[in-house]
């Protein structure tokens, strides 16, 4: 893998902060843009720009083809048996609330339980405690260790068959552990529960074979895999779509209206309500082209270097404590250091033109179970490099002095 | 350009390490809780206000970076021992430097010791922290339940 290749890709990547060369660590909140992803955003905004699935023109053929043909490569990228399956939404946090309503609403009631682990995030704890709090149902949440992983034992005892739904995080933003998903869907299944994974951390890292793992959802956003933002799918199994009511009503899902009666168009379309984000999905299809131009062997194998290089360096740092030191972990240094706020560090950092994250990840559980009120986070990407981390490294090292 | 010294000034990491009047206070005649839910500020500020509206004791506790524990602790340090209306003055001071033009000079005559922190205007993501104390004292002398947030 050539990184001065592919750091030639992102447009954004070369410019200074403060006179200083930008250093983009927070790859965890969202990723940079390629320039493919960026073209064919443009391209489609000055040559094809129309409405979709209803024009006769020229214009509205070329966006229509598009766009399924984004959803097709989509379905190919995650292994996904039909296309019918993939439906496109504003992002991971609307996906979820897309199952928790729609699939919550028709299939959980009183007495039943939804399974959830300790490190989601809060678009996975949120809309099930809103589900709960219509239907009766009660939620349920699998423990973790000092180290970030999750309990498998407790998970076990927490499964029974009241449990219609286990939602579970593919590799945590606030920590970077990578969960055992396959594992957890296995043992989901055998009590007769559905299980949803929330892939936006992972999808960019790692492979995910939604038949092979054979997950009933799957939802992720592409602005965390080099695509636009405001754009996601959720991914699910036919029956499971086909049973379950529409979401959103209006253009574009039905086959029929009359003021007596709507009949829904098929999927994925009953699910698609409205004009959607066109230049998103195209965009997302472009980014899903460039990860699979550089392929999730290599992009495994230098991100998992970089972040065992960066990790010997945070070891070795007086008063750095990791927060999230998993065995099977991606690309996320999530740490805090003595005597210095993460929000201090934040904006330290900024002024040496490196950029990371402080706060509570959107995971506050995360920051009560290590009783920090927020931590700082690095978070890697294919363009970073081992000079960049070591800009961070200095970076802190003022910082701390600072405060000394 | 603004360097971070402008923000992070000797006074700021002194209070930063050493915050005056930290701790509960109990019993007090007001209190109050404050979040930035932004980067997960918590405080909270307790008064003891007497019959003649004066503030004979205030203290905060809670967790913070060091421009929000800073302030906190220049306010409660600036407010002890005196009357309510230097309250309501210095609030309005206060309010009119973290919001000011970045061309005008804080007031100093107005605000004393709390013109140290006039540097966080140039950082547009630190001026909640440091107004968050602020927000949090208004809500426990006006008593009206509610945690202050700075959103």
């Amino acid at each position: 893998m050539n990184i001065e290749q592919i750091r030639d890709d992102f447009p954004i990547l070369h410019q200074e902060v403060y006179g200083k060369p930008l250093v983009y660590l927070d790859n965890a909140a969202t990723t940079q843009k390629p320039r493919c992803v960026i073209d064919a955003v443009r391209k489609y905004y000055e040559k094809d720009n129309s409405n979709i699935h209803r024009g006769v023109h020229s214009l509205s053929e070329r966006a229509t083809k598009d766009y399924e043909d984004a959803r097709e490569t989509i379905r190919s990228f995650f292994n996904v048996k039909s296309s019918k399956e993939v439906i496109f939404t504003r992002g991971t946090t609307e996906s979820i609330n897309l199952v928790a309503s729609s699939w919550g609403g028709a299939n959980v009631s009183k007495g039943d339980e939804i399974l959830i682990s300790h490190m989601e995030h809060h678009s996975n704890i949120v809309p099930w405690q809103m589900l709960c709090e219509r239907t009766g149902a009660s939620l349920k949440v699998i423990p973790m260790n000092d180290a970030g992983e999750l309990d498998m034992d407790a998970f076990q005892g927490l499964l029974s068959e009241r449990t219609k739904l286990v939602g579970v995080v593919h590799m945590s933003n606030a920590l970077g552990t990578i969960n055992p998903i396959a594992d957890i869907i296995k043992q989901a299944h055998a009590v007769g529960a559905k299980v949803l994974v929330d892939g936006a951390q992972a999808a960019a890292h790692m492979a995910t074979d939604v038949q092979a793992l054979d997950i009933d959802f799957y939802a992720t956003s592409a602005h965390k895999m080099y695509g636009p933002t405001g754009v996601g799918i959720l991914i699910g199994k036919e029956e499971l779509l086909k049973a379950m009511p529409p979401y959103q009503g209006g253009g574009d899902m039905i086959l029929m209206v009359t003021f007596e009666k709507t009949q829904y168009n098929c999927l994925p379309h009953k699910f698609e309500a409205g004009t959607p984000n066109i230049a998103g999905v195209i965009g997302f299809g472009e980014a899903i082209k460039y990860i699979q131009s550089i392929g999730f062997e290599a992009i495994e194998t230098r991100e998992k270097e970089l972040l065992s290089y960066a990790t010997k360096k945070a070891q070795a740092f007086e008063g750095l404590r990791q927060i999230g030191t998993a065995k099977n972990k991606a690309c996320v240094l999530s740490f805090v250091l003595d005597g210095v706020h993460p929000h201090d560090l934040g904006t330290i950092l900024d002024r040496e033109g490196v950029a990371i994250r402080a706060g509570h990840h959107c995971a506050m559980p995360v920051m009560q179970y290590y009783k920090v009120p927020a931590t700082a986070r690095a978070s890697f990407s294919i363009y970073n490099t081992e000079s960049e981390v070591d800009a961070l490294f200095e970076a802190l090292t003022k910082a701390r002095d600072m405060f000394s | 350009m603004f360097s971070l010294g402008d923000l992070y000034k000797q006074v700021i990491i002194d209070h930063t390490k050493s915050p005056r009047n930290f701790g509960k206070l109990d019993p007090c005649s007001h209190d109050a809780e404050g979040y930035n839910p932004l980067c997960g500020d918590q405080l909270h500020v307790y008064l003891q206000i007497n019959e003649d509206n004066i503030i004979e004791d205030i203290k905060f506790e809670g967790q913070g970076c060091s421009i929000s524990t800073a302030s906190a602790s220049l306010m409660t340090q600036i407010l002890k021992g005196k009357p309510l209306t230097e309250y309501e003055r210095l609030f309005d001071a206060f309010h009119d430097m973290a919001t000011a033009d970045m061309d005008d000079e804080p007031d100093e005559e107005a605000l004393g010791k709390l013109a140290v922190l006039a540097g966080v205007k140039e950082f547009p993501s630190r001026i909640k922290c440091a107004t968050l104390c602020w927000h949090t004292l208004k809500s426990a002398v006006e008593g009206s339940g509610e945690p202050a947030i700075t959103e």
